[in-house]
């Protein structure tokens, strides 16, 4: 069966396409917060490079982050829309669990001078969370992922990136559950409880 | 794909600027469905619209605010023609769902995609009641987000503005004057039910921009929002009762003149005899009956849309979609993204 996996949880786009277990083309697009931007004309072109009509993709998988929030809202909702027409299922993973392999620490930037993190041995065994690098307690297990924050975490961290593998590894069995973000934080507001008078 | 009998296209368009995820069908100038799905009670206790909560609603509603639509018209997936989908002026993050749905929708149905201004929308969405546009109108529309009189002479690519807001939009003014009353979030709707039983003469607000060496074009709300806050003030400590009615038809008056002044003497200096008034403030009824009033009166057709359609919805992206089809307007370009501050004369994208 044909799958198009998508993951917009981190600056690199990453849009592959797989028949079974065996990846026929992947691409990773350095995007920043382009990601609304790329996504589509990248789906397209990954589909010409494999040869595969979207319409004979049988199951979809995206990542649902961790991730700022916006560019990893395009990645799910193209993925829901591009499955609701072709009615394939759409199958939401958390995307760390698509960077690197083993045991390990996964940590990618969560912006605001934060990370977020999960641990892997086997299974994974903490995680997904967001804190700064400083203040967490991480298991003694080789660190992958954003590199940049190595210093501040005092430990070396090998780069490594979410794969088209990786997030097919990590479809979790049984039916699709619904596409919720893996948010990890509440909504930036300020309740407005105590009316003042607004003249200056 | 079901060829429709008249040739029209089915478009299917999306609308998430701001707190309601639209998505509406139109064929031609038919409206055929106009599903939406609203935040506000969300936002309510916040006395505004908070983005983060906005856009995590925008993609919770999406795939099933589509559904609803299509089972609303009639029609399936297959049948659309075109896609379009508001790419600014609005809130990133939220016009960025949108956005991204659209052109997944687009591209899983192979179908031209286009990206449109939505103040245009706000305007082409009367087509759907009172039929083909005349060019050139004057178009103002007023809302929480936007205040703007423009010169339209062609609705599919040549939009002019002739003046905007300076501070506030008008619908934000109803926003922060509703607060100062105690008077619940949006403001728009229970201002005009207090006005009602008020006297708009009881308090002269002061109408802002209106001096002889202003901008003839431009609005300003920010002073009167202010005085009405001090007016309050100096009733409350001098332990007078406030009368909520007087207040608020005597602030509405004062937004009301301005606005139905302004937008009549655009279409005089313009020669234009067509005004359409669109957005969320239009759904208010002392703007629509003054409008009619002083339309009437130099001689302009006045067209507003019903209340339901003044509002941002689906219906009106679909609406001016609708327009950039039949004017063969070039679709979007596959790299289409969201732009919160798109100019006016940028009708699509
Ligand atoms: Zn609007």
């Amino acid at each position: 069966m044909l799958t198009l996996a998508i993951d917009t949880a981190t600056p690199t786009l990453v849009v592959g396409v797989a028949d079974g277990d065996r990846v026929l083309t992947e691409a990773a697009v350095p995007s920043g917060t382009r990601h609304a931007e790329l996504l589509t004309p990248t789906v397209t072109a990954v589909l010409a490079e494999a040869g595969v009509a979207l319409r004979d993709v049988g199951r979809f998988v995206v990542g649902l982050g961790p991730g700022p929030y916006t560019g990893l809202r395009v990645g799910i909702v193209t993925a829901a829309a591009l499955g609701d027409v072709v009615g394939a299922p759409v199958h939401g993973v958390c995307s760390l669990d698509a960077v690197g392999t083993g045991p390990r620490v996964v940590l990618t930037d969560a912006r605001r001078k934060e990370v977020y993190w999960a641990a892997y041995d086997g299974d994974r065994l903490t995680g997904p969370d967001v804190g700064r690098p400083e203040d967490l307690d991480l298991p003694d297990l080789p660190v992958v992922g954003d590199d940049r924050f190595a210093e501040r975490l005092g430990r070396p961290v090998t780069a490594a990136e979410v794969t088209t593998a990786g997030l097919l590894r990590a479809v979790p069995g049984g039916d699709p559950a619904p596409l919720t973000p893996l948010y990890l934080r509440r909504p930036d507001a300020v309740p407005n409880i105590t009316r003042k008078p607004v003249s200056r | 794909m079901a060829e429709d009998p008249t040739g029209q296209a089915l478009v299917l368009g999306f609308e998430t600027s701001c707190d309601e995820t639209g998505i509406g069908l139109v064929r031609g100038r038919t409206l055929l469905s106009d599903a939406l799905a609203t935040s506000m009670a969300e936002h309510e206790r916040f006395g505004g619209v908070v983005p983060e909560i906005a856009s995590r609603a925008h993609l919770e509603a999406m795939v099933p605010t589509v559904h609803r639509a299509l089972a609303d018209a009639g029609v399936t997936a297959g049948d659309v023609d075109a896609v379009a989908v508001t790419s600014g002026p609005g809130l990133t993050g939220a016009l960025l769902v949108g956005v991204a749905a659209a052109k997944a929708y687009a591209l899983a149905l192979g179908v031209p995609l286009y990206g449109v201004n939505h103040l245009a929308a706000h305007v082409a969405v009367d087509e759907l009641e009172h039929g083909r546009l005349a060019e050139p109108s004057i178009a103002m529309l007023v809302s929480g987000g936007h205040s703007s009189i423009l010169l339209v002479p062609d609705l599919s690519q040549d939009v002019q503005e002739l003046g905007r807001t300076i501070d506030d939009a008008a619908g934000e003014a109803f926003d922060k004057v509703a607060r100062v009353l105690d008077l619940p979030f949006p403001g728009g709707p229970p201002i005009d039910r207090e006005a009602l039983a008020g006297d708009p003469r009881a308090i002269a607000f002061p109408r802002g921009l209106t001096g002889p060496r202003d901008a003839a074009y431009d609005f300003s709300f920010s002073g009167l929002k202010t005085a009405v806050a001090r007016w309050v003030e100096a009733q409350q400590r001098d332990g007078v009762p406030v009368r909520v009615p007087d207040v608020a038809a005597s602030f509405q008056e004062a937004v009301v003149d301005v606005l139905t002044a302004k937008a009549v003497r655009a279409c005089r200096d313009h020669g234009v005899d067509h005004l359409v008034i669109g957005g969320g403030v239009a759904a208010n009824s002392r703007l629509r009956a003054v409008a009619q009033e002083r339309c009437d009166a130099a001689g302009i057709v006045l067209r507003v849309p019903s209340r339901r359609l003044c509002t941002d919805n689906g219906a009106m992206v679909a609406a001016l979609g609708s327009r950039l089809v039949e004017a063969g307007v070039t679709p979007s370009d596959p790299d289409l993204g969201a732009d919160s501050s798109l100019p006016i004369t940028v009708v699509s994208r």
